[in-house]
C-alpha cells in the first residue's frame, strides 16, 4: 500500500479530486498549507513598513491507495493539477504500512 | 529616556518656533469665548431658553461620538493588531470608556467646566457628583446634562485612543490606572484651559471641537507611553501585519460618520455654523484620505486600505479644532496637508526617532492635531475663507497662540504623562512579561481568546 501526498495550487483541487474519482480512488484527505519552493512571494504594506511574504498558500492532498493504483494516481495528479507555470507543487510516495477501518476494524486493502 | 526628551524638545521648538517677535500683536482677548464654554445667563438680559432642535441634535451628536469610541476607535485598533491581542486591544477602549464615565460624572464634568480657586488653570468641586443640575438645568439652550454627557464623550475617547501607544504588551491593571490618573492630571486640566475658562481661552486660542484638547493631548500621551513601556518583543525585525484591516476600515468609517457628532455637535446647536461645521469635517477628510493615498502611492509603489484609512483618522483629526472657523476650500487644503504630513509622521519621523508607537496615536493624533491647531491660525482668515479674526487680532498674532496652546498641552501632558507612568510602572508594573506578550494579552490578561477557528 501507499500514501500518495500532493502539494497543489489552491485553485486546482476540484480538477485533481475529480481526476482522481474518475480512476477509482474514494477517499481522500485535504488540508491548507503555505510553502514555497522556487515561486517567490509578494511584499505587502503597511504604514511604510514592509514585510515580504514568501509564503504561498497551496493545498496538501493525501490518498492510501493499493500498490498496484500507484502509477495511475501519480498520472492522474499530475495531469489534472499541471498549468505548466511555477508553483504547480509535487507529488510524494511514501510506504504504507498498515490500514484500519475505525468503524469495522478491517485492515490492509479492505480497509482502503 | 534622552531620546524622549530630544522628541519633547524638538516639538516644543517647532509649536514655539511659530512665535515671532511680533508677539505683541495679540493682545490677550478678556473671556474670549471659546465655542464650548456653556453660557452663563448675563445679567439684565434676556436668560436662554431651551431649543429642542438643538436639543434633539445634541443627544445625537453624543449618541454619535458614543459610536466613534464603541466600536468605532475599538474595531479601528482591533484590526491593526495580532489576533492574539484583539481582546485585549477592545476591552482596553471599552473598560477605558466605561471608567471615565464615572469619574466624569463625580468629578470630571465639575473640574473641566466650573470656576475654581486657580481658574486660569482647573475648576472647582462645586458641581461634583453632578449636583445643582437637574433635568431642567441648562447649559446654552440645551438642558445641561445633554452637556455633561456630550463632553463626557470626549472626556471618554481621549484616554482611550493612548491605548494604541502601548498596544499588545502593557499589563490591563496598569492601563485601568494610568487611565483614572491621566483623565484627572491631564485631560481635565486642558480642557478647562482651553474650553472652561482656563487660561488659554481668556488668551484667544482657537480650538472647535477639540484638536489640541484630544488630540495632541493624547498624541503626546501615547507617544510618552510607547518610549517608556517600551519596543513590542521582536519590533521591528518581526513581521506584525495587521490581522484585519477589514475591521479597521469600519471602524475607521465609524469614527469618519461619528465625527460629525464630535465636531457638529461642538456647535451645542443646529445652526448655520454647524452646516459650516458640517462641510468642512466632510473635505478636510476626504481630501486627507486622497492626500495620503497618492503620497504613498508615489513613494511606496501602491495605494493602501491602511493608507487611506489612516489618511481620513489624519483629516478628521487636523479639521477637528478648524472646523468653525475655516472656509470649505481652506479645509480641503488642511486635510490634503495633514494627509501628507501624517504620513511622513508615521513613517520617516517614527523611523528617524525609532520608537515603537504601536498604532501611530501621535503620528496621525498628535501630529494631525498640530497641523491642525497652527492650519486654523492660518486658515481662519476671511482671505481663504475663514470666519476672520478677532478685534485687533491678526494671522502672526492668532499663530502665536495657537502655537502656545500646542506647546502648552505638549508641556503640560509630557511631563505629567512622564510622571504618571512611573508612577503606575512602580505600583503595579507596566509591561506584561516576554513569554506573556508571546503568547498574547487575550489569553494572559483575559483568558479568551477573540477567534476559535
Amino acid at each position: 500500500m501507499k500514501l500518495v501526498t500532493a502539494i497543489i495550487k489552491p485553485f486546482k483541487l476540484d480538477e485533481v479530486r475529480e481526476a482522481l474519482s474518475a480512476i477509482g480512488v474514494q477517499g481522500i484527505t485535504v488540508t491548507e498549507v503555505k510553502g514555497f519552493g522556487r515561486q517567490k512571494g509578494h511584499t505587502e504594506l503597511y504604514r511604510g513598513a514592509e514585510y515580504v511574504v514568501d509564503f504561498l498558500p497551496k493545498i496538501k492532498i493525501e490518498v492510501a491507495i493499493t500498490s498496484e493504483m500507484l502509477e495511475q494516481v501519480i498520472e492522474a495528479i499530475e495531469k489534472s493539477a499541471n498549468t505548466g507555470k511555477i508553483g504547480d507543487g509535487k507529488v510524494f510516495i511514501f510506504d504504507l504500512e498498515q490500514v484500519v477501518r475505525i468503524r469495522t476494524g478491517e485492515t490492509g486493502a479492505d480497509a482502503l | 529616556m534622552s531620546r524622549l526628551l530630544t522628541l519633547l524638545a524638538f516639538l516644543c521648538a517647532v509649536s514655539f518656533a511659530a512665535v515671532p517677535a511680533g508677539a505683541q500683536d495679540n493682545p490677550p482677548e478678556a473671556a474670549a469665548p471659546a465655542a464650548m464654554a456653556p453660557a452663563a445667563a448675563p445679567a439684565a438680559a434676556e436668560a436662554p431658553k431651551l431649543d429642542s432642535g438643538s436639543t434633539a441634535w445634541m443627544i445625537t451628536a453624543t449618541v454619535l461620538v458614543m459610536l466613534m469610541t464603541i466600536p468605532g476607535l475599538a474595531l479601528f485598533y482591533g484590526g491593526l493588531v495580532r489576533a492574539k491581542n484583539m481582546l485585549s486591544v477592545l476591552m482596553q477602549v471599552f473598560v477605558t470608556f466605561s471608567l471615565v464615565s464615572i469619574l466624569w460624572a463625580i468629578y470630571g464634568y465639575s473640574l473641566a467646566f466650573t470656576e475654581g480657586p486657580f481658574n486660569s488653570i482647573v475648576g472647582g468641586l462645586s458641581k461634583s457628583f453632578l449636583s445643582g443640575i437637574g433635568p431642567d438645568t441648562l447649559s446654552g439652550v440645551i438642558p445641561e446634562y445633554v452637556f455633561v454627557v456630550f463632553q463626557l464623550t470626549f472626556a471618554a475617547i481621549t484616554p482611550a485612543l493612548i491605548v494604541g501607544g502601548f498596544a499588545d504588551r502593557m499589563k490591563f491593571t496598569a492601563v485601568l490606572w494610568f487611565m483614572g490618573l491621566w483623565l484627572t492630571l491631564c485631560y481635565i486640566p486642558i480642557a478647562h484651559m482651553v474650553w472652561g475658562g482656563g487660561f488659554l481661552s481668556e488668551l484667544g486660542a482657537k480650538d472647535f471641537a477639540g484638536g489640541t484638547v484630544v488630540h495632541v493631548n493624547a498624541g503626546i500621551a501615547a507617544l510618552v507611553g510607547c518610549i517608556l513601556v517600551g519596543k513590542r518583543v521582536g519590533y521591528p525585525r518581526e513581521a506584525m501585519p495587521p490581522h484585519n484591516l477589514t475591521l479597521t476600515m469600519v471602524g475607521a468609517s465609524l469614527l469618519w460618520v461619528g465625527w460629525f457628532g464630535f465636531n457638529v455637535g461642538s456647535e451645542l446647536a443646529a445652526d448655520g455654523i454647524a452646516g459650516l461645521v458640517l462641510v468642512n469635517t466632510q473635505l478636510a477628510t476626504a481630501a486627507a484620505v486622497l492626500g495620503w493615498m497618492f503620497i504613498e502611492w508615489l513613494l511606496r509603489g501602491k495605494p493602501t486600505m491602511l493608507g487611506a484609512a489612516s489618511g481620513a483618522v489624519a483629516g478628521l483629526v487636523a479639521i477637528t479644532p478648524a472646523c468653525g472657523f475655516v472656509g470649505p476650500m481652506g479645509s480641503i487644503i488642511l486635510g490634503g496637508i495633514a494627509g501628507v504630513v501624517c504620513f511622513w509622521a508615521c513613517t520617516g519621523l517614527k523611523h528617524m526617532f525609532s520608537y515603537d508607537d504601536s498604532l501611530d496615536v501621535f503620528g496621525v493624533h498628535g501630529v494631525g492635531g498640530i497641523v491642525g491647531a497652527l492650519g486654523t491660525g492660518i486658515l481662519m482668515s476671511s482671505t481663504f475663507g475663514g470666519v476672520g479674526y478677532a478685534e485687533n487680532v491678526t494671522m502672526m498674532g492668532q499663530l502665536t497662540t495657537q502655537a502656545i496652546a500646542v506647546g502648552t498641552t505638549i508641556l503640560w501632558t509630557g511631563i505629567i504623562s512622564v510622571i504618571l507612568y512611573k508612577v503606575v510602572d512602580a505600583v503595579v508594573g507596566l509591561r506584561v512579561p516576554e513569554e506573556s506578550e508571546r503568547e498574547g494579552l487575550d489569553a494572559t490578561q483575559h483568558g479568551e481568546a477573540a477567534y476559535h477557528l
